[in-house]
């Protein structure tokens, strides 16, 4: 079924002529020095308070018993059919999404269990490696996402953050912060947009 | 190709300005998200720095454009996905066009990019028989609306939720009368839904792409970018050249500018980075634009406008833009930073964009990329009246002012007789229909003498 198209390179060389036919000196690639960006006394606490003004909420667990029983707690999951999970280790899923080749079959996914690589204090954001995930659509299609990540595993600021992840070895890798949300109705915010409607995160030990 | 009307901005701006209760309602709404910003920028104790760091890579990277693209290329290639040129608006879209013909693609889902707008790619395709679906929430109103966006970041600003209600219960088949925007999102989220899951192709735009690593990314705030590009086994993501920045952690910069200028968020919900296409049984084609970047590039005035990365915030800041509304800039990219690069395509067209502009300053101070934006407003000002297209009436009083400041006994006289007719004339001869500049303005109080006669008493002693 799948017919490549060619690249069209008729232009290549006209536009790469007019980018060359002027020099224009330039000044180098600055060195970005993580020493001068922001640190935090205690990043766990900045990274809660970060995600819960962007609508997503934090729980500090000690282990895989307290995610379960937090969960629980929740009604829209614990009336959840279909719940997908990428750390079975953790919680265990309802549906395995192994079996399944055609992304559009998860359309009716209610929950999305995902695992998190590192979180960001400076900005809430939490790296989501796309080889965690056998769909990446998982993260975007559920209904509501918990994201499961390590409180060790928190860096203060971006910058610490792209160093983490060196050079991308998958081809996805996403940052996540918050729900999906929307405010192109005159300026009010409404979380849900098209993806999760809520976002729980825990931060193991 | 038939010649386009000129823009006269102050003709344009008049309905707008004309309905008081929703030039004040739209002027604060942006005031709301400038307000969002500041807080932002000032809770990054490095603002300024990483202003300096952005402006510095970019700089970089404009200087060398043709070497990055070229390593861009490459690594994208190795990568897997394919990487077209385009040389203007009509290739791009042509190139587009071959790839969903290819696929027999009918529905395409789109995200938000300002490039496809720039390039009129929807009615391009829509005119070609495929069904277009924006699905960022303010695009899809405004595209139900047969609107354009009236702003880069927020295409549906200018729009009250009572006519969001109408719109959607035209074609949504929302209740009559229906107003609230968590109601009103949840329909557009169900609607949209099933177009996501019809969707054969997806197309995004960039927001940066990576010449060391050969990957790009995207972010929006609704997941609907990649939503609409995790089903579909084809993505199409279309930039302009200028988007590209050196090294991965380049990113870590911009990231950290780009949310916090725009909405005043501190990231986007949604950052995601794609590095070639997602399995062997799929495809990612890169379009990369040219369509006047690099005519943008070789120009010493104005070259830094090729730094944009599309914020907005020109926008809310900017005293013009917000009681004047998107719109009236007649162009795809409105604000400060449109009124710059709007002449670079056609100067004539657009001559009226660089007087849009009270040269306050404010623009250049959010800018996260340090573009001196309304300097460079004021260089078009000089710009334009070098190819003569100042009108007739800027042209004589510029001539006559001139006259005047090089003479100081005329300048001094005119002084005397302006105060001494400020309290003499009638009402009625200073505002009439022939003089625009008092529609809305009352004339000073004269002052008793004149400054240098003041100066002349007080510093004698
Ligand atoms: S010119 Fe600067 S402030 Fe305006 S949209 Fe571009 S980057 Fe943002």
């Amino acid at each position: 079924m799948l017919k490549k198209t060619p690249a069209t390179t008729t232009s290549r060389q006209a536009v790469l002529d007019r980018l060359t036919g002027k020099q224009v000196i330039g000044p180098g690639l600055p060195t970005i020095e993580h020493d001068r960006m922001v640190h935090f006394d205690d990043p766990v606490e900045k990274f809660i308070e970060v995600l819960s003004t962007v609508g997503g909420q934090a729980h500090l667990v000690d282990d895989a018993q307290q995610i379960a029983q937090i969960l629980s707690d929740i009604p829209v999951y614990a009336n959840a059919k279909r719940v997908v999970s990428l750390v079975p280790e953790a919680i265990p899923g309802s549906l395995d999404v192994a079996t399944i080749d055609d992304p559009h079959a998860l359309a009716s996914v209610d929950w999305t269990i995902a695992k998190g690589e590192f979180a960001v204090a400076e900005n809430g954001a939490i790296w989501v490696e796309g080889a965690t995930m056998p769909h990446r659509v998982l993260l975007f299609i559920a209904q509501y996402l918990a994201i499961v990540v390590s409180r060790s595993d928190l860096v203060h600021n971006l910058h610490e953050g792209y160093a983490r992840i060196g050079t991308p070895k998958s081809p996805f890798g996403v940052f996540v912060s918050g729900p999906s949300k929307t405010a192109d109705i005159e300026q009010s915010l409404v979380l849900g947009a098209h993806g999760c409607r809520t976002l729980q995160v825990f931060l193991t030990p | 190709m038939k010649s386009l009307p000129i823009v006269d901005h102050p003709t344009k701006a008049r309905p707008f300005v004309a309905d008081t209760e929703r030039f004040h309602w739209h002027d604060q709404a942006l005031w709301f998200v400038r307000s969002k910003r500041d807080k932002q920028a000032g809770s990054v104790p490095e603002w300024e720095h990483l202003r300096s760091l952005a402006s510095q890579i970019k700089t970089e990277t404009i200087a060398n454009l043709g070497d990055y693209l070229v390593e861009f290329e490459r690594n994208a290639t190795a990568l897997g996905a394919t990487v077209h040129w385009a040389a203007d608006a009509a290739e791009h879209n042509e190139i587009v066009l071959k790839i969903l013909r290819d696929h027999e693609t009918l529905r395409i889902v789109k995200s938000k990019s300002m490039l496809t707008e720039e390039c009129g790619l929807n009615h391009f395709l829509e005119d070609n028989g495929i069904e277009v679906v924006d699905t960022d929430l303010g695009e899809r109103i405004v595209q139900l609306r047969k609107e354009t966006p009236s702003h880069i970041v927020l295409p549906a600003i200018h729009i009250r939720k009572e006519e969001v209600g109408d719109t959607f219960h035209e074609h949504l088949g929302t209740d009559e009368g229906a107003s609230d925007p968590q109601y009103l999102t949840e329909a557009a989220r169900q609607h949209l839904r099933d177009k996501f899951l019809a969707g054969e192709v997806g197309i995004t735009g960039v927001n940066f792409a990576i010449a060391e690593t050969g990957g790009l990314v995207v972010c929006t705030n609704e997941g609907n970018a990649d939503l609409g590009v995790s089903l579909p086994r084809v993505h199409i993501a279309c930039m302009g050249i200028e988007k590209l920045v050196p090294r991965f952690q380049d990113l870590s910069v911009f990231i950290r500018l780009l949310a916090r200028s725009a909405t005043g968020q501190p990231i986007t919900t949604y950052t995601s980075h794609f590095h070639g296409p997602r399995d062997p049984n799929s495809e990612l084609h890169i379009v990369l634009v040219d369509n006047g970047r690099s005519r943008l590039r070789n120009s010493n005035e104005f070259r830094e406008a090729l730094h944009c990365i599309r914020c907005g915030a020109c926008m809310n800041t900017c005293p013009v833009y917000r009681r004047s509304g998107g719109h009236s800039y007649s162009a795809t990219v409105p604000g400060p930073i449109g009124s710059v690069l709007s002449p670079t395509r056609d100067s004539s067209r657009y001559k009226s964009l660089p007087y849009a502009c009270s040269l306050c300053g404010s623009c250049s101070d959010v800018c996260p990329v340090k573009i001196p934006l309304h300097h460079q407003l004021l260089a078009w000002r000089k710009e334009l009246v070098g190819e003569n297209l100042l009108p007739y009436s800027k042209r004589i009083s510029m001539k006559a002012a001139s006259i005047l400041f090089r003479s100081p006994r005329l300048f001094s006289m005119a002084g005397w007789m302006g105060r001494k007719s400020l309290k003499i004339l009638p009402h009625w001869a200073t505002h009439n229909r022939l003089n625009t500049w008092t529609i809305a303005r009352e004339l000073p109080e004269p002052p008793r003498e004149s400054f240098r006669h003041w100066y002349a008493e007080n510093r004698k002693r």
